[in-house]
């Protein structure tokens, strides 16, 4: 592959967000390493938005629930593995970050897969409306079912285990996400080019073509929609190991919207744009929000200005417009 | 003639399809036999539109029939209908436009060979893939402009785009929506000769507003009026029908 | 279960549904007529429940206050109409989404910096104070039965103003042709203004009645607007009939459901259990309506014409 500018840039973004918190730890500043493993977590919650969105034009405005649903499914499997309580059909939990996990990404892609089911046989304001009632439905469950905390959330006591690495350190579970991110990125940059990204790509672009060369763009879209949602929930597991804490706060609707703003600040339909995004919001909630109780005021003003003159977002700045194959 | 006698590709019987009180289409009967170009004119209003729609399967008809290749195909989708070797090249362009010309003919090629749901292996990096594409383009003569994005060719270019995707799809009938349009008279003489030629791959269902054209390629005419066949025959035939001269061919002297 | 009790949640249903209708009413003509979806409609919700509070507490009179609370959501509409909104409408719905979100932001914020994080609160009017026997034996506040008739009202203007009148017309011209209006010669960038102001005082109309009921804070548009999404979604995007019925369905099925799931789910597990399951599923109800309702009829149940 051609070392393009944007190649570049990513490859610095990718090297600085593993530099700084290797620096900051061995300067003795842990906070920094945990600022560095939300960036990480909230870009890999975006990235799996990007799939959809990005590459399939699907303006999903309910990821949030697959981020909470990935987020309660780690909560709930780490406080019955803790009290041995049995959960189904004699499983009683796990401390293991690789079956959370697994049970996650499942979850998540099937009630991506139920949600996308109803809502892609709608297009345009239909979607974004019905997507955004769908999460808010998860989001008033989550609090109206007192077992796993309700409005209060659920903590998470010690966090959970991965082999080989003391997740306790925040180093050590900043590097098990930044691996997740990057394979993550990984798998993107193939689905991306492949026989079914070509098919999302066009069907985004123009679905009547794709129907008439004798694709049905209905498969193509659901499938990429649950393996967004499944990567959200990995993200969403992650997040609520990093806050060793789940509450309906990770499934309201707020929490779409900034998965969206994440990919936009960064750069629609680009690999590195969740990244990028997810970097950019993070320094503004943790400078402005130094600054002034009143971030969010600023943030919106910032979004607003992103969106009415800046289009291409922080990439687009600095990498120039994007290309498509 | 033998192969009129032949099964036809294409059979529409007694097709109608009302919008309101509207008939659009009214018990529209119409066939497309092996080998033939059949083309399909009308003034404008005359239903045509509705007529493809209802072909392509973006339009259910309220009765008739429709067979293609043996099967009943009236309740397929648009999709289903295209892997059956139905293909079709829109009145306006429809590309995917940030694609390049060879990824537009790369997708039909895909669909063509089967299924879409491949995750891993780069499709820039499929040489079968790339070269059958690239047979498409040249078949065309497109082969020089691959790599522009559709969005970038020129309008003509655009046209001859359609047509490479329609012959990637291994179509057992093309569906042609005046592919003539646009055309400067250089660019509707080299695609007169190129149709003449596709004939022979499969047979054309051509609607087209271009007289020259029709009447240069065409087998047989049908006339479509209201939403009605008012008449079908040679070009001849077409010609000296009355009721044909009456109301349309009378517009255009 | 009572009569009485069975009467009054029917009661209060219609009441959420009347709120939910003007609601629905502003985002449903704002995106027939001008296609855009705003997020922020709750945030107009909001400036009419804060004006009304504000001045009410000024001036000692709730009406002063309504007045001022459909004055300044219109105002509010019409600026940020003239400011943001216009540059909108021929960008993708997803800039629409972010733009009206990062608007959001900036109501949400800036009004908290304006009045501080505590909420305020708004007296019923004395007029509407007390309360009716309903047949069956039960007290029915007065104030709530105004809000419905309030609503009606409101339905019957809309109805008088789109079919009847010379606006009505550009409006009824303007969602199925958009050419067509501007080759009549109507200013059309006038008309979108004023079509927004509508909607905007629609919802803050709906913001300041509701102030009434419970605590005027920060956020208390986004619930709504998310229900009013489901309306119109279950209505029909860009009918004003089909988010009135929407409205009403939503508003009496949410609430009935709230009732009636867990006496039902008391016919099969244990009372303890009964209450959390049904409330969990009375939560989800309307939306599982609103997958059901699109499973047959996924453009609503009135969907507009031209859509």
């Amino acid at each position: 592959m051609a070392m393009t500018r944007e190649n570049l840039i990513n490859i610095i973004l990718a090297v600085l967000l593993l530099a700084a918190p290797l620096a900051a730890n061995a300067f003795g500043q842990p906070f920094y390493v945990t600022l560095a493993t939300r960036i990480v977590i909230l870009a890999l919650a975006a990235t799996g938005l990007n799939l959809a969105l990005g590459l399939g034009g699907l303006v999903s405005f309910g990821h949030a629930a697959f981020f909470g649903i990935g987020g309660y499914a780690a909560g709930i499997l780490a406080t019955h593995g803790f009290s041995g309580d049995p959960l189904l059909f004699g499983f009683s939990g796990t401390n293991q970050m690789l079956v959370i996990w697994l049970v996650a990404m499942v979850v998540a892609g099937l009630v991506g897969l139920l949600i996308g089911a109803i809502s892609l046989r709608t297009s345009g304001v239909y979607f974004i409306m019905i997507t955004l009632a769908f999460a808010q439905m998860v989001y008033y469950f989550a609090i109206s079912w007192p077992a796993y905390g309700g409005e209060d959330g659920l903590s998470i006591l010690v966090r959970n285990q991965f082999p080989g690495v003391n997740t306790m350190r925040p180093l050590g579970f900043f590097l098990i996400c930044y691996a997740v991110l990057m394979a993550v990125l990984g798998l993107f940059v193939l689905i991306r080019g492949s026989r079914f990204g070509s098919a999302l790509q066009a069907a985004r672009q123009n679905e009547v073509r794709v129907a008439t060369v004798g694709i049905a763009p209905f498969r193509i879209r659901l499938t990429a929609f649950a393996i967004s949602a499944a990567i959200t929930g990995l993200a969403g597991a992650l997040f609520a190991d990093l806050n060793r804490f789940v509450s309906p706060s990770m499934l309201s609707w707020h929490m779409s919207g900034e998965l969206i703003v994440l990919i936009i600040l960064g750069g629609a339909g680009r690999l590195f744009g969740p990244l990028a995004g997810a970097t950019l919001f993070v320094i503004i909630e943790y400078v402005l929000g130094g600054l002034t109780e009143r971030w969010q005021f600023f943030l919106g003003l910032i979004l607003l200005g992103t969106v009415l003159f800046a289009r291409g977002g922080l990439l687009g700045l600095f990498a120039g417009k994007a290309k498509h194959g | 003639m033998d192969k009129i006698m032949a099964e036809p590709v294409l059979e529409l019987s007694n097709l109608s399809k009302a919008f309101g009180a509207l008939r659009a289409t009214d018990g529209v009967s119409l066939d497309l036999h092996p080998g033939e170009i059949h083309a399909l004119i009308g003034p404008n209003g005359a239903g045509k539109s509705t007529l493809i729609h209802q072909i392509c399967g973006t339009l259910r008809q309220d009765t008739g029939t429709i067979r293609f290749a043996g099967e009943d195909i009236g309740a397929l989708n648009t999709a289903e209908r295209a892997r059956r070797g139905l293909g079709r090249t829109f009145q306006v362009s429809s590309l995917a436009p940030d694609f390049s010309a060879l990824r537009n003919v790369m997708l039909a090629v895909q669909a063509q060979e089967g299924s879409s749901f491949r995750f891993f292996k780069p499709v820039m990096r499929d040489v079968g893939l790339i070269d059958r594409s690239m047979a498409m383009l040249e078949r065309v003569g497109l082969k020089d402009r691959a790599r522009i994005p559709a969005a970038e060719l020129s309008h003509g270019e655009r046209r001859q785009l359609e047509i490479a995707i329609a012959l990637a799809l291994d179509s057992k009938a093309f569906l042609l929506d005046e592919p003539m349009a646009g055309m400067g008279p250089e660019g509707s003489k080299t695609l007169t000769g190129f149709l003449d030629g596709l004939r022979q791959e499969a047979p054309i269902l051509l609607v087209e507003h271009d007289m020259d054209a029709v009447f240069a390629l065409a087998d047989r005419i049908s006339v479509l009026v209201y939403g009605k066949v008012i008449a079908t025959g040679t070009v001849d035939e077409i010609r000296r029908d009355p009721a044909v001269r009456t109301a349309y061919l009378g517009d255009h002297p | 279960m009572t009569v009485a009790l069975a009467l009054e949640q029917l009661l209060n249903g219609l009441q959420l549904g009347v709120m939910l209708f003007l609601m629905a009413a502003g985002l449903t003509l704002i995106f027939g007529v001008m296609g855009l979806i705003n997020l922020a409609h709750g945030s107009l919700y909001m400036v009419g429940a804060f004006a009304c509070a504000t001045v009410a507490a000024a001036t000692g009179s709730f009406w002063i206050g309504l007045v001022a609370s459909l004055a300044c959501a219109a105002a509010a509409g019409a600026i940020i109409e003239l400011l943001v909104i216009r540059r909108l409408y021929d960008r993708d719905h997803l800039d629409q989404v972010l733009a009206t979100f990062a608007l959001i932001l900036i109501f949400s914020e800036g009004t908290r910096w304006l009045f501080g994080s505590f909420p305020l609160y708004l007296d019923i009017p004395p007029l509407l104070q007390g309360a009716v026997a309903l047949p069956g034996g039960a007290q029915y506040p007065v104030y709530r039965l105004a809000i419905i008739a309030a609503g009606a009202l409101v339905a019957f203007g809309l109805y008088l103003l789109i079919g009847k009148t010379r606006l009505g017309m550009r409006i009824r011209a303007g969602e199925s042709d958009r050419e067509m209006i501007g080759a009549l010669g109507v200013d059309i960038r006038t008309l979108y203004t004023v079509v927004f102001a509508l909607g905007a005082a629609l919802a803050g109309l709906a913001g300041a009645m509701v102030g009434a009921l419970q605590s005027v804070q920060v956020g208390m548009g986004e619930p709504v607007l998310i229900l009013a999404f489901v309306v119109i979604v279950i209505g029909g995007i860009g009918s004003i009939k089909g988010a009135l019925l929407g409205a009403l369905l939503v508003g009496v099925v949410d609430t009935m459901g709230r009732l009636l799931l867990p006496q039902l789910f008391g016919l099969f597990v244990p009372p303890s259990q009964a209450g959390m399951i049904g409330a969990a599923a009375a939560s989800m109800l309307i939306y599982v309506m609103m997958a059901l309702i699109l499973a047959v009829k996924p453009r609503g149940l009135f969907p507009a014409a031209h859509m």
